[in-house]
């Protein structure tokens, strides 16, 4: 019976003390009904210890940015399937960056072709995940930029960096 | 007598002069442990419970609605479970409150329960002090609507909303000798489904024996609004209730209790030797006791 002892370890990974343990809002900017990409990440980022807040359908760039806010979120995961993805997601990060909320890590999802990802990380998004992605990637992502913020190097939407994944 | 982390008093300035960033940042901090004294303020906090699924967010999101274009602001503490497995949690209360995040005059929290499966952390009590002291004139607790949450809201709010659906069978009969008898309005939701006239007159019929003064019902529809505003000036007619303080304090030991013990840092090593057998219940409890770290004012 392996149970009670898993079950004493995810107490402590619970603890308010581990700095791994992120907030993370699942957000779907624009008008986009297919949330099922969402759903997933949201599911697999909560079974990996992560709070995770999802917003719900059709929401505006200051209405994400204002949950960003309230939640106290440390990153932000963008689904987008609708092609308006070019507009929105910068949008969005630059209005992080203007309320004040430079250390939030963006990331964004969806059907985001190659072709447009370049845009996307010169404004901030530090990884872009297509359709197929192992959830495993994701929150290997996170990992690896959750160790960056704690070691001080820039991976916020609105701290100076050529990094993504 | 709390202690006072430096910084957080910045914060609270800050958040006083209606800075969202700061007062999101001073939960956070209050999440993870600090501590700060707020002056007295004459809010008053609703706690919303009910069973899963009644609709509490959806009536809540209606009531927020029907504040705010009264020119109250409404702050929200939405409080979901965590995984006892992984210890992540999905907070998903805010997306049946219909928009909270397009107004200025609505804040909304989301919190996991985390380590305290009552649903309820014993930091509540000081968010609701810091939200009222920064202004905001209505503050909300969500409880994540599962049996002992139930009661212990009484520990941090000073008025219960119970909200309850129909065709919920014998769970109603259950419930009868507890959070019923606690609660100073009941919400029958659903109204737009059939039953829940039959559910409030079983409630009302249960709460009259023996009670002079039984506690008003209301069947409302989240969805379609009806019933809400007179709802909400019942709500409005009760002000704080002073004479809890005995309950509220024995609710607020047991949650701080809780948590004490599940943050303790051998509990995962005295859940091992229960499980081989090598000590009892009652030897854990000697050995934990006197190590045990209260989270709540244990600095004085």
């Amino acid at each position: 019976m392996v149970a009670p002892l898993n079950y004493c370890g995810c107490l402590k990974a619970a603890s308010h003390l581990d700095a791994s343990r992120m907030r993370v809002v699942i957000a779907k900017p624009g008008l986009d009904g297919h949330d099922r990409g969402a759903k997933v990440v949201a599911r697999a980022l909560r079974d990996a210890g992560h709070d995770v807040i999802y917003t719900g359908l059709r929401k505006r760039p200051a209405e994400i940015v204002r949950i960003v806010n309230d939640e106290d979120a440390d990153a932000l995961g963008l689904s987008t399937l609708s092609g308006a993805h070019d507009s929105l997601i910068p949008k969005i990060c630059h209005e992080l960056r203007s309320n004040d909320l430079n250390e939030v890590i963006v990331f964004a999802g969806g059907i985001i072709p190659e072709r447009d990802r370049p845009d996307l990380f010169e404004s901030g998004v530090r990884a872009v995940f297509g359709p197929g992605t192992p959830s495993s990637s994701v929150l290997e992502f996170l990992e690896t930029a959750s160790t960056r913020r704690n070691n001080g190097e820039p991976v916020g939407v609105g701290e100076d960096s050529r990094w993504h994944w | 007598m709390a202690l006072v982390v430096s910084g957080i008093t910045e914060l609270f300035e800050s958040a006083r002069t209606g800075n969202r960033r700061s007062l999101s940042k001073l939960l956070t901090e209050i999440e993870s442990g600090a501590s700060i004294e707020t002056p007295s303020s004459s809010g008053w906090t609703l706690g919303v419970t009910g069973p899963p699924g009644v609709g509490k967010s959806s009536l809540i999101g209606r009531m927020v609605e029907i504040w705010s274009s009264k020119g109250e602001s409404v702050a929200i503490l939405a409080v979901d479970p965590s995984s006892p497995i992984s210890g992540g949690a999905l907070l998903a209360d805010r997306i049946r409150m219909g928009n909270p995040e397009s107004q200025d005059s609505v804040f909304v929290r989301s919190l996991a329960s985390g380590n305290h499966p009552g649903g309820l952390m014993p930091y509540l009590g000081e968010m609701c002090n810091v939200l009222s002291a920064c202004g905001w004139s209505r503050v909300i607790i969500e409880t994540v609507g599962a049996g002992q949450s139930e009661f212990q809201i009484i520990a941090f709010a000073d008025r219960i909303l119970l909200i309850d659906g129909p065709d919920r069978g014998d769970i109603i009969q259950a419930e009868k000798a507890g959070i019923l008898e606690l609660a100073d309005v009941i919400a029958i939701n659903k109204a737009d489904l059939p039953n829940s006239q039959a559910v409030a007159d079983s409630i009302k019929i249960a709460l009259q024996f023996g009670e002079s003064d039984p506690t008003p019902i209301h069947t409302v529809s989240a969805i379609e609004g009806t019933g809400v505003g007179e709802l909400m000036a019942e709500i409005e007619n009760l002000g704080p209730d002073p004479n809890r303080k005995a309950l509220r304090f024995r609710e607020l030991l047991i949650s701080s209790w809780n948590a004490a013990l599940l943050t303790h840092p051998q509990i995962d090593l005295h859940l091992e030797k229960l499980c081989d057998g090598s000590i009892t219940v009652s030897d854990a409890i000697q050995s934990m006791g006197s190590l045990m770290d209260f989270g709540v004012d244990s600095h004085d």
